[in-house]
């Protein structure tokens, strides 16, 4: 089994552990994983409120060029990312005029899209077609005595019908419940973190970040698990901020859901890029162990 | 599209005379409904029950100046001026969560990404203006390079706001240490396709689902959404 992986910009710098820790799974697992050749910005939400048109056409070029490469499933593991995919397929798909249009433009620089690709997260792929027993067997130690809050943030369902509920997703509490961690009560999990805001209101954001932070540890979460590399930044590296801001002391760790499946897996901590965290994070005694 | 800026420099606050509504305020309206229709589902605007799940459902509604639920009812009554000022447009995360859980099926996100283009073209916006430069700088950076480059964004977006900067160094500084952020932005080789793409789409527009209905000063409310 192989799949074509598009990485997305966040990959590259601030997301970085999240590249390695998905590469580490997935070679784990013993699945392929192919980089997109020469792929570019998917566009953003932050594109479509200056030109949308403009985002889709980009956009429409990664999906040509995954549909040349000869590859059915195309893996966005980032949130953003994998909306706005999933978003231009979905507007290709209904409306054929827009569909001509773009098939023009990608025509002027040799490319052709005929929406043969499916845009797919890695939790998606990893569970519904990898399949929760198989990864199971596969893992080498058990997760248990980790009590973890399932953070998915809002864009991997919402507002697109993706593979799991828009306000109560279950795909990664059922994953890691298998592996023998805990799924700590935790009602926020498709609260938005902020995103952007962060930069443009970072008061209205840090008090977003705090009530997630909050949730998760009053409910005894020993850790946040994300999906996506943007959630991951304003939980984890503006936990400082909010603890100012508010009187606080929160010192949560927060990482990717990729990271702690590699740990079940066997893989390494630096493998998993666990040194880039800036909260660290130890497995508890008990996992390691086994 | 047109992009001159309309004339609407001070807040006016139309006087509520029954079935008429200002020049300007009906070029914005009618620039609004074109970028509306570009939504697929957009002309749903017109079901509003003004039930209120939208506000109830927003993470930053209690940051917001007019809730997402106001913007609609401003909308029919004919103060899209007012909504085009307000910091609502600018403040929502988009998270998307109203448009799931709209028992109308409105698509509010998609309605106020249609407001902030409006408000972009149309030259309104608050005077400090965060996401526009963000949005802006970003579109720059990926033109250029064909990825986005956090750090140059973040730097160039900084540059008006040094103090900012200064709050960012703490964090900016641990990340370095640990390897996450790229200092040299990579350029992709297929640049210049992007280049041709962004030529060529100069007057792309995207289809519209409806035809346009021709304003009269007599569109107001209800009779303004179809």
């Amino acid at each position: 089994m192989e799949y074509l992986y598009y990485p997305g910009c966040s990959l590259e710098s601030s997301g970085k552990p999240y590249g390695e820790s998905l590469t580490a799974v997935f070679r784990a697992l013993d699945i392929g994983l192919r980089e997109l050749e020469d792929w570019n910005c998917c566009g953003a939400t932050m594109y479509m409120s200056v030109n949308e048109a403009l985002s889709m056409a980009i956009s429409a070029r990664n999906l040509a060029l995954a549909e040349q490469a000869g590859f059915r499933d195309l893996i966005a593991p980032c949130s953003a990312c994998y909306t706005v995919l999933l978003k231009t397929n979905r507007f290709l798909r209904e409306s054929p005029e827009l569909r001509a249009k773009v098939d023009q433009l990608l025509g002027q620089v040799g490319l052709k899209y005929s929406l043969g690709v499916k845009v797919r997260h890695p939790l998606d792929v990893l569970v519904n077609d990898v399949g929760v027993e198989a990864i199971a067997s596969a893992a080498k130690r058990s997760l248990e005595g980790i009590a973890f809050a399932p953070y998915y943030g809002c864009q991997i369902v919402r507002p697109e019908r993706g593979f799991d509920d828009a306000e109560f997703p279950l795909t990664m509490d059922t994953l890691f419940q298998r592996l023998g961690a805990r799924a700590a009560y935790f009602p926020l999990k498709t609260r938005c973190c902020g995103g952007m805001l962060m930069t443009t209101f970072p008061d209205v954001c840090l008090q977003l970040v705090k009530d997630l932070v909050e949730c998760a540890a009053e409910n005894g979460a020993q850790c946040i698990v994300t999906t996506c590399p943007l959630c991951q930044v304003n939980l984890e590296g503006y936990q400082k901020r909010v603890n100012k801001m508010f009187g606080t002391s929160y010192q949560v760790p927060v990482m990717y859901f990729t990271q702690l499946l590699g740990v079940a897996l066997g893989c390494s901590e630096k493998e998993l890029g666990f040194h880039r965290n800036l909260i660290p994070w130890r497995a508890p005694i008990s996992v390691l162990a086994a | 599209m047109a992009s001159a800026r309309v004339d609407a420099s001070p807040i006016k606050y139309h006087a509520p005379i029954p079935g008429s509504l200002p020049a300007p305020e009906r070029e914005l309206r009618r620039r609004f409904l074109e970028e509306a229709q570009v939504v697929p589902g957009g002309d749903r605007i017109s079901q509003c029950l003004q039930c209120g799940t939208c506000t109830g459902s927003c993470p930053v509604s209690y940051a917001m100046d007019i809730s997402p639920r106001m913007v609609i009812a401003l909308f029919r009554a004919g103060q899209i001026e007012e909504i085009l000022r307000s910091r609502t447009l600018w403040i929502c995360a988009s998270c998307y969560m109203c448009t799931t859980r709209c028992p109308q099926s409105i698509k509010i996100t998609d309605l106020l990404y249609a407001l902030k283009r409006t408000a972009i073209d149309a030259g309104l916006y608050p005077e400090r203006f965060p996401v526009y430069l963000l949005s802006k700088n970003f579109v720059r950076v990926v033109n250029r390079y064909g990825r986005n480059q956090e750090t140059l964004l973040l730097l160039l977006y900084y540059l008006r706001n040094p103090l900012g900067l200064l709050r960012m160094l703490p964090l900016a500084m641990a990340m370095l240490r640990r390897g996450r952020i790229a200092l040299f932005p990579k350029k992709i080789k297929g640049v210049g396709a992007i280049r041709t793409i962004l030529r060529a789409s100069k007057d792309f527009e995207l289809p519209r689902e409806k035809e346009a209905v021709p304003y009269t000063e007599g569109m107001v409310g209800y009779r303004a959404v179809g």
